[in-house]
């Protein structure tokens, strides 16, 4: 088996055995990504050389016997909207596309501080405003299991990255299903940690209250791996609690007997494509085998998450978008008024969709529909949360497809509100702050589209969440 | 529901042209059609409800008041377009 169709894990022994060095592995990475990510398009900015560079310390920390983490040496990727001093950071939009970061993300830190080599920054949509990296600036990402379809999104570039084995791992962003997915389109394994798990300071915000970083490779363990390094409070975001973090890579190895997991009958109302259906009874076999006992419980006020969603989201975000005034960073215009520039630096630096949700926004939250839209979409949130706290107290944890179909082709979807409707499955778990992973399971019978399934656990149980993502990988990969 | 003049309303708040007529015509039917999809949350019974503005149930988060200097100034004035005199951007006179 050759060095890039390694896991994270694999990769991280062989390192630290002497076996592989952290240049042969990055190299072997670069090979890949020069010779199929022109088809692919999963990157914005490649950064070769400092990964060469990054790859060397690495190898000489190896030899000096002072390796940093089991990540030093590995090579990985972040979504461009991770700000790093390195490289620019483009949010994959227009009024970014020269933007050159003077601090970097604590997550990107934290990552450096480990010793992780970085090969790139991977596309999105535009500002993670979408679900299939259509919107970016950049063009649309090519799902690397059939190149007339779409990765997914936003964290479309990330994830196609992993599935291509261009990277040994990656971090994406969730506010809404961006990173599970992705995930679920392209095969790989993407990780929605609860709200406040992760430092967001440094990573371009879409709705704060709903915004988290993660992270996204092949397997649970290799998520487990990253989340350990990224994890904790931090000074610079108001929104971390001071919670200890688990033993991940540990935690992870025990088995699921005993354990009750719960299948929300709302999620399987819903129209679901006959395979995606399918493969989830079929992990629903592995989890019994594996000892779990699995429940029907009810969420009754879920079908109204996509609705309060897409009130929160874009009132958020026109709050959010209106520091991109041209003037302190971006592509700012010229202009003889400072409503000129304004005006200039905004219409040729948003595209569509991040227009619609800033009126949208604007919309919610003016006087005389603040309380009809925003406001009523908060108590549903409420109501979504107890939904969510009440099963929880019923099951440890929950299991649901992650969307209703495979993988879309390119152009399928253009509409908003079917666009929308994409986060059905996943948008609940950020309004409620829970955890949550996207776990390939499966393939569909005549294409051979990947298929994951949704795990779904409470606020700061993402060692439960990995820990069972983990278990289901463990039995496939035995029962081949 | 939007009218063309309510929208062109909201996109001068926006600070966003909207361009020609036709593209005023497409972002007022998306922008209605998105509005009558999430006002179907107007139907769930929110009387007694309190509403959430963050999940975390951490309140009142304080540090200490020390001053830090990043030492970045200049960096951050290299971010933007516009000329740097005295330490600070050019622009537009505001009145």
């Amino acid at each position: 088996m050759s060095l890039v169709s390694k896991s994270l894990f694999e990769l991280s022994e062989l390192f630290r055995d002497g076996k592989a060095s952290s240049r042969e592995i990055t190299d072997a990475f670069i090979t890949e990504i020069e010779n199929r990510d022109k088809e692919i398009n999963s990157f914005v900015t490649q950064t070769f050389d400092l990964a060469r560079e990054m790859a060397d310390s690495s190898d000489a920390r190896r030899a000096n016997d002072s390796l940093l983490s089991p990540l030093d040496g590995m090579p990985m990727t972040l979504k461009d909207v991770v700000c790093t001093k390195e490289v620019r950071t483009t949010a994959s939009s227009n009024i970014l596309k020269d933007f050159v970061s003077p601090y970097d993300a604590t997550v990107w830190k934290k990552l450096k501080d480990a010793g992780v080599v970085l090969l790139g920054k991977t596309n999105t949509d535009e500002f993670t405003m979408g679900a299939s990296t259509q919107t970016s600036a950049f063009g649309v990402t090519k799902n690397p299991h059939d190149i007339t379809r779409v990765a997914g999104g936003s964290s479309g570039g990330s994830a196609a990255a992993v599935a291509a084995h261009f990277c040994a791992g990656s971090i994406g962003t969730d506010t809404g299903g961006s990173l599970r997915q992705p995930a679920h389109f392209c095969g790989v394994t993407g990780l929605k940690v609860s709200y406040g798990r992760v430092s967001r300071w440094g990573t371009i915000p879409m709705a704060s209250s709903l915004d988290t970083v993660g992270p996204i490779a092949q397997t649970a363990q290799d998520c487990a791996m990253i989340l350990q390094a990224i994890a904790g409070q931090d000074s610079k975001d108001s929104t971390t609690p001071p919670h200890s973090v688990p033993d991940y890579v540990n935690e992870i190895k025990q088995n699921l007997s005993g354990m009750k997991i719960g299948l929300p009958k709302e999620y399987f109302e819903n129209d679901i494509n006959k395979d995606v259906l399918e493969i989830i009874q079929s992990s629903k076999a592995i989890l019994e085998d594996l000892g779990v006992t699995l429940v029907d419980v009810s969420l009754p006020h879920i079908k109204y998450a996509i609705p309060a969603y897409y009130i929160i989201v874009p009132s958020e975000i026109s709050s959010n978008m209106s520091r991109y005034d041209g003037i302190r960073f971006g592509s700012g215009k010229k202009g003889e008024a400072l409503d000129d520039i304004y005006f200039e630096t905004r219409n040729k630096g948003f595209d569509d969709e991040v227009k619609r949700r800033i009126m949208v926004g604007i919309y919610c939250l003016s006087t005389g529909h603040v309380d009809g839209y925003y406001l009523q979409a908060q108590k549903v949130r409420t109501l979504i949360k107890q939904d969510f706290d009440k099963v929880f107290t019923q099951v440890d944890a929950l299991l649901s497809p992650v969307s209703p179909t495979p993988a879309f082709r390119i152009g399928e979807v253009l509409d908003p509100i079917q666009m929308y409707l994409e986060d059905m499955f996943t948008s609940s778990a950020n309004l409620a702050g829970i955890c949550g992973i996207s776990v390939p399971v499966g393939k569909t019978e005549e294409a051979g589209l990947p298929i994951g399934a949704q795990i779904l656990g409470p606020a700061f149980k993402e060692e439960r969440v990995l820990r069972i993502a983990h278990q289901i990988q463990k039995s496939i990969r035995e029962s081949r | 529901m939007v009218t063309k003049t309510e929208l062109k309303h909201l996109a001068k708040l926006a600070k966003l042209h909207l361009g020609d007529e036709k593209e005023v015509e497409k972002f007022t039917h998306d922008i209605s059609r998105i509005l009558e999809f999430v006002g179907q949350l107007q139907e769930v019974d929110t009387k007694s409800v309190q509403p959430t503005f963050q999940v975390t149930g951490l309140q009142n988060v304080m540090r200490n008041d020390e001053i830090e200097v990043s030492g970045k100034e200049a960096e951050l004035l290299e971010c933007s377009v516009f000329s740097i005199e005295n330490n600070s951007l050019k622009i537009p006179k505001i009145l």
